[in-house]
């Protein structure tokens, strides 16, 4: 394996979501040398996957478009690792090892869906909600499937009426938050008419689909694959027979990297002043590791953190009270689809929680944290390092998080050799345990 | 319709539209991507590099995450290897 030298840049993005895009957008558009690092092989994270040629919305090509013009240096298929010593990051592209130096680095690694554990969910055909999506985007022929979209938080309906454009059906979509709770968050919108729009299209587009608050998924059934799912409504079993289910309960921050950095957090999230700057030197945060908020949250600041980065305070400040609206939006998300109690109790004591190491509910119950459980069972030191099983342990047993190490994903030996001196800290570290 | 792209998963040749996933492949073959430690059959859950659950070998590399590679022709997948 070759490496590639270092590489000098003053800013460098992490994640090519909205986020990164606006950030870096707005850092080269200022003159700085600007590198864009992300894991995916296209462009437009989750929320714009595939880049500019398939956006399908407007505000996501505009801003493909803009970023193109700007020509930063891309690193897609790239894994930023670790860091090697302040302002240099390591990175791993396939097995290729990669040192980026920095002025400014911008983290925005967006988030991913939380998983909660029942008894079935390791079955093949139980994905995520935003899961079940990605696959389907990227080749998967869903056209005839009978889907079950499950769990909580906006992002279901998002999800279900894109499977329906595609042709599958969907028998019922299950949102485990009350009524209650949603007609507020319907009624916390009204200060924000771009959303109501969003939600009406959305209506538009699922037309007669089943919808039921108080609804939850108990179990799913199957032999090799999924063939049903029991899900509670009202109080009440329902069996559904389906293709897949697709299962996530709104979303928690990729903050791995943040953490690694020496970020400062804040109940789970990376905290920044009002130029988006973490507590970490030359270190500033963008969109959902600092709060999850949407796709406008994000790119605004984005947004700002690019301007920050490259200097241009004033041009930074303009967004500020634009920001501070989209912001509220923040706690009303968090309020209405935080996950209810009953979640607590849908794992057996037999239903596998960290699914890398197939660690069972109750094997983990035995400790009295996440640390104890780790060193006893190796829950979370497989590949996923703990990003699945971690927040569910966190809502699960009421968990701290456990800490991060370097790296913050499985890498090969050759890219870990430049890492010695951090390694040498942590004697006992994990590498992720890939078997 | 551009060319599809033609690769094998366990041996067996496979044909997929430009822009699938290796991930999106190995289903489409109808392999299991992975068996876990308790011998349980194991496929994609995040679809976003995040849960490793559609980790395969490909082209002799293993552990790569089926749903962050895309297809390449004569490319040479594995499960469980």
């Amino acid at each position: 394996m070759t490496s590639t030298g270092r590489e000098q840049f003053d800013v460098i993005v992490v994640g090519a979501g909205p986020a990164g895009i606006a950030a870096a957008t707005r850092a080269a558009e200022r003159g700085a040398r600007v590198a864009v690092v992300d894991d995916n092989p296209a462009l437009g994270g989750q929320i714009w996957r595939g880049g500019a040629e398939k956006a399908e919305d407007m505000q996501a090509r505009e801003w493909m478009d803009r970023f193109r013009k700007t020509a930063p240096q891309l690193f897609t298929g790239t894994r930023v690792i670790g860091q090697q010593e302040p302002g240099e990051l390591l990175a791993e592209e396939r097995d290729v090892p990669r040192t980026l130096r920095y002025r400014a680095a911008i983290l925005a690694t967006g988030a991913r869906e939380r998983y909660l554990p029942f008894p079935g969910w390791t079955l093949p055909n139980v994905t995520g909600a935003g899961g079940l999506q990605a696959l389907v985007k990227s080749g998967l022929p869903i056209r005839g499937k009978r889907v079950v979209v499950a769990g909580s938080g906006p992002l279901l309906l998002a999800v279900a009426a894109y499977l329906r454009q595609h042709g599958a059906e969907i028998p019922l979509i299950c949102e485990q938050t009350s009524w209650a709770r949603l007609l507020g968050f319907g009624f916390s919108l009204v200060s924000q008419p771009s959303k109501i729009v969003q939600g009406l299209k959305l209506k538009f587009e699922l037309g007669s689909v089943p919808f039921a608050a108080n609804c939850w998924p108990l179990a799913a059934h199957g032999s090799e694959h999924l063939e049903s799912v029991v899900v509670s409504r009202d109080g009440e079993k329902q069996e559904i027979a389906c293709d897949y289910l697709a299962c996530g309960f709104h979303l928690v921050p990729n903050n791995e990297l943040a953490v690694l950095l020496g970020c400062e957090l804040r109940g789970g999230f990376v905290v920044v002043d009002d130029l988006q700057r973490t507590s970490a030197p030359a270190v500033f945060c963008a969109g959902e590791p600092t709060g999850i908020g949407g796709v406008d949250l994000a790119l605004i600041e984005g947004e700002i953190a690019g301007l920050a980065a490259a200097g241009d305070e004033t041009a930074a400040r303009a967004l500020f009270a634009n920001r501070r609206k989209l912001q509220k939006f923040v706690t009303r998300l968090a309020r209405t689809f935080a996950p209810r109690e009953e979640l607590k109790s849908l794992a057996s004591p037999e239903t596998i929680v960290c699914r890398c190491e197939d660690v069972t509910f109750a094997r983990i119950g035995d400790h009295v944290s996440s640390r104890a459980a780790k060193l006893h069972t190796r829950c979370g030191m497989g590949p996923c390092q703990g990003r699945v099983c971690g927040p569910a342990m966190e809502f699960l047993f009421s968990w701290e998080a456990a800490s991060v190490r370097p790296p913050v994903f499985p890498a090969r030996v050759a890219s870990l050799s430049g890492m010695e001196a951090e390694l040498e800290l942590e004697s006992d570290r994990t590498t992720g345990g890939i078997r | 319709m551009p060319e599809p792209i033609t690769l094998t998963v366990n041996g067996v040749e496979v044909s997929v539209p430009r822009g699938t996933t290796v991930a999106v492949a190995v289903l489409l073959a109808g392999a299991i991507c992975r068996h876990s430690i308790t011998d349980e059959p194991r496929a994609p859950l995040c679809g976003m590099g995040i849960c490793y659950e559609c980790r395969v070998k490909i082209d002799g590399v293993s552990h790569c995450r089926g749903c962050q590679t895309l297809c390449e022709h004569g490319m040479n997948v594995r499960t469980d290897d």
